[in-house]
């Protein structure tokens, strides 16, 4: 049986390179990738732990994250791509005002 | 060292690899790819600690579906291009990756001494079956108020996604 050390240190390394993701790339695609992987993170510590005491809950709530993943994918792809069309570029050092 | 510990070394290995290759590689398109075979990596996590229905809905909704509608959103921007030729040296590490995981998904899904539900310790293995009608009932029981909130939040998304990608009216 591996330690639940073992997993939440995995958690942390995995949700480290996701932050890493949104800070040093400048493709608001890559980082909407970043924030996903660093969804995941959580979610591999929620399991862990929910394995390591032999409750259920901790699959709930992956199940409720995966959902709000979803949705926020679904909303963000769309503005980015309506980004794209008013401006042709999408880089986000680019985008600095609210105006259309 | 036992074989959870083997399984759970190349696992980490395979999505701290993904990660960074997702972090570094300058095409989006590899990127997403990258990211799919990370998600298919936790998803085996998921499995190697007992919790197959999330890990099957892991790879529907992330890999398949969230996944999908990012490719889709780098292809219709065109802002990636994927060169015509490319040397096969340069996919060496993925496949590598990707093989592991495959390997290691077939032994989890095949072993005999590892039906899909156990709790990482086999002397307290539990029946699938039994342990998804407990999942089912805590959702539909305690949960149940959270699980509606997550429906008109799905709800909201896609209107919310049908407006934004709505075309302008000319005469605004």
């Amino acid at each position: 049986m591996v330690p639940l050390n073992y997993y939440i240190i995995l958690s942390a390394i995995l949700f480290t390179i996701g932050a890493l993701g949104v800070l040093i790339r400048r493709n608001p695609l890559i980082i909407f990738m970043s924030i996903e992987l660093m969804l995941n993170a959580a979610n591999l510590a929620l399991i862990a732990f929910s394995s390591a005491f032999n409750e259920l809950d901790g699959q709930i709530f992956v199940f409720f994250v995966i959902a709000v993943a979803a949705a926020e994918v679904a909303v963000g792809l769309a503005l980015i791509v309506q980004i794209f069309k008013s401006r042709h570029n999408i880089n986000v050092d680019e985008i600095n005002q609210l105006k259309g | 060292m036992t074989i959870d510990l083997f399984l759970f070394l190349v696992l980490a290995l395979v999505s701290i690899g993904t990660a960074l290759g997702m972090l570094l590689s300058r095409n989006a398109v590899y990127s997403a790819l990258f990211l799919v075979l990370n998600l298919g990596a936790v998803a085996i996590f998921f499995l190697l600690l007992g919790a197959p229905f999330i890990a099957m809905a892991q790879i529907t909704v992330y890999a398949g579906a969230i996944m999908v509608l990012f490719l889709f959103v780098i292809m219709l921007l065109g802002t990636e291009e994927i060169p015509g030729m490319q040397n096969w040296k340069k996919f060496i590490i993925p496949a590598v990756l990707a093989g592991a995981l495959i390997l290691e998904s077939i032994y989890l899904l095949t072993s005999a001494s590892r039906p899909l539900g156990l709790i990482a310790n086999p002397s307290e293995s539990v029946n699938t079956a039994q342990a998804m009608r407990d999942l089912g009932e805590l959702l539909f029981d305690q949960y149940l108020l959270p699980f509606e909130v997550t429906s008109i939040l799905l709800l909201v998304a896609m209107v919310g996604a049908i407006v934004l990608s709505k075309p302008e009216k000319a005469g605004k």
